[in-house]
């Protein structure tokens, strides 16, 4: 595994009104490296997640993935905004998997997959739709290739999400709490193809309250609270001997 | 039936009940409401048929050359009124919700302006527009006598089709807002450009409740045609006008008019359905009649 630096997150500050989300925070991700970041809701997990993707715009700071600067163009002393086209182009190589999945309705499991590659990439559909159909094999859905989303469960669409978002063959995946909106007896099905994932190299950041898959497959976990980084370090360390006591008293809440 | 049965005396009996027939509940009230209904109808056809309607004027008619000439010109104008009032209606939608303060306002404007006035009414001013502008064009460019430019099919065309493209701004605007945030999220996780989440993404999601009130909208279109025959627009009505006008058989006419509308209506209702169930395809509601 290679260890240099896929994210870098620099002072990241975002105001919502009068309500500030994330203050000053930072973050650094290695390649082929899982990053879970857990806290109490409200805390600013989200909305850092969706400023490395440019969902949210910053207000303050500074976002790289894989050496680009995130939003913008230097050119000498300048910084050019992109435009909409090359954020889009940005946006290609992050994927993302929602909390409420987000799979397109009027699209069958396979044609979810095949959406991104062929429209975005410009892949031909015979090759992208026989890619779709590895990925969905891959996650344990062959099977469903040809359902609409609203005829599967919910770890189903969640799979087929994850799937979609592999599609597109990404540097880095964001998972925003991909298992709050499921049964309980469904989320072990989401984790164990994340886990999977992650054992392929696959670099995550993962917002979650799951902290057994946090202890199992992170490599680093991130506290935050309140939009500020409370407490960063090794799995290990973190989730086992603390060193904030608030990070203590919310991991045991969680345990509770 | 033994006595026993009728009133259970034991426990055991008053369980027992697997044997016993079934008497279905009576509907009478439905029963009376479907008579006095029917009854009604029959005198109502009864009037028809012992009316001072020549019946045979209605045949004759039915297929006239200037009944289906203006049946073909009723239908050309509900396509071209529609046209412009669908690619209106996509384009003040996008103003509406741009963002773009100037165009926002200027689309909620245009809504007021051609939704407040009558059909009727704006139909008649394009039509008279010669009154206050005798020529049109961009002086030194090119420039045209108003009277040549604005017939009655041009000013029927452009007062149908303005007065249409305020009603549909609505129902498109409707159709985005119905589409979810998260999808709009999840085009642009996949890099898609603002133009292909719109294509590919939100308006075939949004396309499922426009479709049937824009259905409606082109039926009230095809009726809302008949108005151009108070401007001499040749459609379906006025023909039967020009007919009746000589020959005075009024309701014949009327009726025969009736008739094509009905006909068309008909057609684009199963139109409409089949458009509806396509664009419902991956919904809950429609598969299960599928």
């Amino acid at each position: 595994m290679t260890k240099d630096i896929l994210v870098k997150a620099i002072d990241v500050t975002k105001s919502f009104e009068a309500f500030k989300a994330l203050d000053k925070v930072g973050m650094e991700v290695k390649r082929g490296e899982v990053a879970c970041i857990i806290g109490p809701s409200g805390s600013g997990k989200s909305t850092f997640l969706r400023c490395i993707n440019l969902l949210e715009r910053m207000d303050e700071g500074a976002i790289w993935v894989n050496d680009e600067l995130m939003g913008y163009r230097r050119d000498g002393n300048n910084l050019h905004e992109l435009s909409d086209k090359e954020i889009s182009r940005q946006r290609r190589r992050i994927g993302m998997v929602f909390q409420r999945f987000n799979l397109f309705p009027h699209l069958t499991a396979v044609e979810n997959v095949m959406e991104g590659p062929i429209q975005v990439l410009g892949h031909p559909a015979a090759k992208a739709r026989e890619e779709a159909l590895a990925l969905l094999a891959r996650v344990g859905l062959g099977d469903k290739a040809n359902h609409y989303p609203s005829e599967l469960s919910g770890g189903q669409q969640q799979r087929v999400a994850i799937a979609r978002a592999m599609g597109m063959q990404p540097d880095l995946i964001l998972f925003d709490e991909p298992t709050s909106a499921l049964d309980p007896e469904l989320v072990s099905e989401v984790l164990d193809v994340m886990k999977d994932l992650a054992a392929s190299g696959m670099t995550m950041i993962v917002v979650t309250h799951e902290l057994g898959f946090a202890r199992n497959v992170a490599n680093t976990v991130t506290f935050m609270e309140a939009g500020k980084v409370v407490e960063t370090g090794p799995a290990s360390e973190v989730l086992t001997a603390p060193k904030s006591a608030r990070t203590a008293e919310f991991i045991r809440a969680v345990h509770a | 039936m033994s006595t026993a049965e009728t009133s259970p005396t034991t426990l055991e009996q008053k369980y027992e009940i697997a044997h016993l027939k079934l008497v279905p509940k009576r509907h009478i009230g439905r029963t009376v409401a479907a008579g006095i209904v029917l009854l009604l109808l029959a005198a109502l056809i009864r009037a028809f048929s012992v009316g001072q309607i020549e019946w045979s004027y209605v045949s004759d008619f039915l297929f006239a050359p200037v009944i289906l000439q203006g049946l073909v010109n009723t239908l050309v104008m509900t396509v071209a009124a529609m046209a412009i009032g669908i690619v209106l209606g996509v384009v003040v939608a996008i103003m509406r919700i741009s963002g773009n303060p100037v165009l926002s306002w200027i689309a909620i404007g245009y809504l007021w302006l051609f939704r407040g006035a009558p059909a009727l009414l704006q139909l008649m001013i394009w039509f008279n527009l010669a009154l206050i502008f005798p020529t049109l064009g961009i002086p030194g460019l090119f420039e045209f006598r108003t009277v040549d430019v604005m017939t009655p099919f041009v000013a029927a065309m452009l007062g149908l089709g303005i007065q249409q493209g305020a009603y549909t701004s609505e129902v498109v605007r409707s159709g985005l807002l119905s589409v979810d945030a998260g999808q709009y999220e999840a085009a642009r996780t996949i890099g898609m450009t603002q133009m292909k989440m719109l294509r590919r993404i939100v308006l075939p999601q949004a396309m499922r409740v426009m479709v049937p009130p824009v259905g409606n909208e082109v039926i009230g279109m095809v009726k809302l045609t008949s108005l151009a025959s108070v401007i001499q627009f040749s459609e379906i009505l006025h023909n039967a006008q020009v007919i009746y006008y000589a020959n005075t058989r009024v309701l014949e006419l009327l009726l025969v008019a009736s008739f094509w509308y009905l006909v068309v209506v008909s057609v684009l209702s199963v139109i409409q359905q089949r458009i509806e169930r396509y664009y419902g395809r991956g919904s809950k509601s429609i598969r299960a009649s599928m």
